[in-house]
């Protein structure tokens, strides 16, 4: 029962975050702004259909090395091998979606404060956060239609995965994944926001896109790491990313506390973004950009 | 008079406004240099309700600086800035509503869409009302050519075709100001007449009060009645595009073909600048009648052909800045 209440809290605090505690005009704007995401996205089909093939060929290579791995060490992580399958797929299916190697609107933001382009978003009556949060959702929709969804329908029809029948499962995934598109975008607004101290944000991108991949599970699932480095990384951001959605796909995880957990860090991420994008702004506004 | 202008009657109100930038450059392994930079150094001047008023000056004069204070996005280190009636920095978000602004080095167009999906962004963004958006996204693609433009991602449109729209994109929520910095750069000739006669249409029907910077006096000579000249910081010159003459020491040119080379002509005022052959360039300031001076030389000399050049305001601009240049070189030597 707490655990409703704390997500109805978390869920409330990171609505007036997001809109700053706008009425039903911001609500359209930033419904417009993911619209056009997800239409910007739509609009790279070579890349789409390439982003199929990798992730696809990618998952079967994985998957052949999770089962050799759990043919080795059955219920490793406790996981079947069914299981660990199903993780995989559900890895590439996400992948792109939650832009965990890079390649989400950050990138046109850290370019826009690079060159200075970013002075023109702030004499405009919007939330530069709330901006580009609906900016990456739209993508992160767009990324999960278009280049998720087909490598996760191959790795169900050729490979022996374990997929719930039951509907609510799926609604309760679907909830986990939302919430991990937005602790993802709030971490990698944090990676665009540096470009306001640094000038080059391409290392720390280069850093926390390998931090992003390991600490994910996107290379093992996280239940596998042993002893202390598996408590502490289950307690990381980004488990929330795949990690979450994953066990609560598979049954291994209960929705209501996944959900408090991924709220709790999407919240202080989203707020933190919040706190270096005032002293951002701060510092355009009285130095110039 | 109304109620957001000055009490006397000023929109937009400039008063001793500077603007110090703190740059810190590397000069060797862990050394930091720091200097300042004094952008904008203490500028004055008032636009009422309606004018047009152009601002030029050489490059890094400040005069994007002094825009960018106008619409909020930079805070002016000493000074006081209004815009009707509103501080710009401190109340940027309420001043939004009320100001338009193309960077014609800069868009606000999204990239990979097409046209009009930034517009309706626009129209999200701004609350504008559904019947005054399509009223006035018909006007702007009317009158800025724009019809075939809309379905074309942005970064398709050539650079005239992006400033057009970047033009309409800050005009669809009525804004009574319009801030435009450099806003035919980089546009051919036709692309330049058809940007200059939408601003001038605007201002007349309007009634908007448009400010712009340019490096084009031609922007300025057929939109503008007044003219403000920043240098370095600080204002040179401010009223109409005439009295900049006067204000630059402008002279005319009177050349004269003899029938043979002689010495250099003595007529003062007028001065020999140049001699080439039997031809001679002889300057006199342009508020002098040239008559007078030619009945004198026709007196002496045995004159074949005269001609008469009007003052280039690109010369006396070019002059103007030469001059604040020499001031300057003065002022640090004594
Ligand atoms: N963010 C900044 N940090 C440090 N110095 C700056 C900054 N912005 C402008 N300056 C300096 O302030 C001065 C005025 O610049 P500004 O851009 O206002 O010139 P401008 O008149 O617009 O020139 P141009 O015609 O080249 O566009 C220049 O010396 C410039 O180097
Ligand atoms: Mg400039």
């Amino acid at each position: 029962m707490w655990q409703a209440a704390l997500c109805t809290h978390y869920a409330s605090a990171l609505g007036s975050t997001v809109l700053g505690g706008r009425d039903v005009g911001a609500l359209r704007l930033y419904a417009a702004v993911a619209a056009g995401g997800f239409r910007r996205y739509a609009t790279y089909r070579v890349a789409t259909a390439a982003g199929v093939f990798t992730n696809t060929v990618f998952g079967v290579i994985l998957v052949h090395t999770y089962l050799a791995l759990w043919d080795a060490r059955p219920h490793l992580g406790g996981y079947d091998q069914a299981q660990a399958v199903t993780y995989v797929w559900v890895g590439q299916a996400l992948l792109a979606t939650l832009a965990i190697g890079g390649g989400g609107v950050e990138r046109d933001l850290m370019e826009r404060i690079r060159t200075g382009d970013v002075a023109v978003d702030l004499y405009r009556p919007a939330d530069l956060q709330a901006w580009w949060l609906a900016a990456d959702l739209g993508r992160a929709l767009f990324q999960m239609v278009g280049r998720g969804l087909v490598p996760l329908l191959f790795g169900a029809l050729f490979f022996p995965v374990a997929l719930p029948a039951d509907p609510v499962t799926w609604a309760a995934f679907a909830g986990t994944v939302l919430s991990a598109m937005v602790v993802s975008f709030a971490l990698r607004y944090l990676v665009a926001l540096s470009v306001f101290w640094l000038l080059d944000g391409m290392g720390v991108a280069q850093v926390a896109h390998l931090v992003g991949y390991f600490c994910s599970g996107m290379l093992l699932p996280l239940n596998v790491f042993p002893g202390l480095l598996g408590e502490v990384v289950r307690l990381l951001p980004w488990s929330a990313l795949l990690q979450n959605p994953a066990d609560v796909l598979l049954g291994h995880a209960d929705p209501l506390d996944t959900y408090v957990f991924q709220g709790a860090w999407a919240a202080a991420l989203l707020a933190l973004g919040r706190l270096l994008q005032r002293a951002a702004t701060r510092r355009v506004v009285v130095q110039g950009g | 008079m109304d109620r957001d202008s000055g009490p006397d009657g000023a929109f937009i109100d400039v008063d001793r406004v500077e603007k110090v930038f703190d740059v810190r450059r590397k000069t060797g392994f862990l050394r930091r240099e720091r200097r300042r930079v004094r952008a904008v150094d203490g500028i004055s001047f008032r636009v009422a309700r309606g004018e047009m008023v152009g601002c030029i000056g050489p490059n890094g004069a400040g005069k994007s600086t002094t825009i960018k204070m106008l619409t909020g996005i930079l805070t002016p280190s000493a000074g006081r800035l209004r815009v009707a009636g509103i501080d710009p920095a401190r109340e940027r978000g309420r001043l939004a509503q009320r100001i338009g602004v193309v960077f014609g080095q800069r868009t606000t167009l999204w990239w990979d869409l097409p046209l009009i999906d930034s517009y309706r962004l626009m129209h999200r963004m701004y609350r504008i009302p559904d019947a005054r958006y399509r009223a006035n996204l018909d006007r702007c693609v009317d009158l800025l050519d724009l019809s075939g433009l809309l379905d074309v991602p942005v970064r398709q449109l050539s650079l005239g075709q992006r400033m057009r729209g970047d033009i309409a994109a800050a005009l669809l929520h009525d804004p009574d100001v319009l801030y435009l910095d450099e806003p035919t750069i980089g546009l051919d000739v036709i692309s330049k007449a058809r940007v200059r006669e939408f601003l001038r249409t605007l201002n007349a029907d309007r009634g908007t009060t448009v400010l712009l910077t340019t490096h084009d006096l031609q922007d300025i000579e057929q939109l503008c009645s007044r003219v403000v000249v920043i240098d370095h910081g600080r204002l040179m010159y401010d009223g109409s595009l005439a009295g900049l003459h006067e204000a630059g020491g402008s002279e005319r040119v009177l050349v004269v073909d003899l029938e043979r080379e002689l010495p250099p002509i003595d007529v003062p005022p007028a001065r020999v600048v140049r001699v080439e052959g039997p031809r001679q360039w002889l300057a006199f300031p342009a508020d002098r009648s040239a008559a007078p001076l030619v009945a004198r030389i026709a007196e002496r000399c045995p004159l074949v052909d005269l001609s008469v050049r009007e003052p280039d305001i690109e010369a006396v601009i070019a002059r103007m800045y030469a001059q604040g240049v020499a001031d300057r070189t003065e002022r640090a030597l004594s």
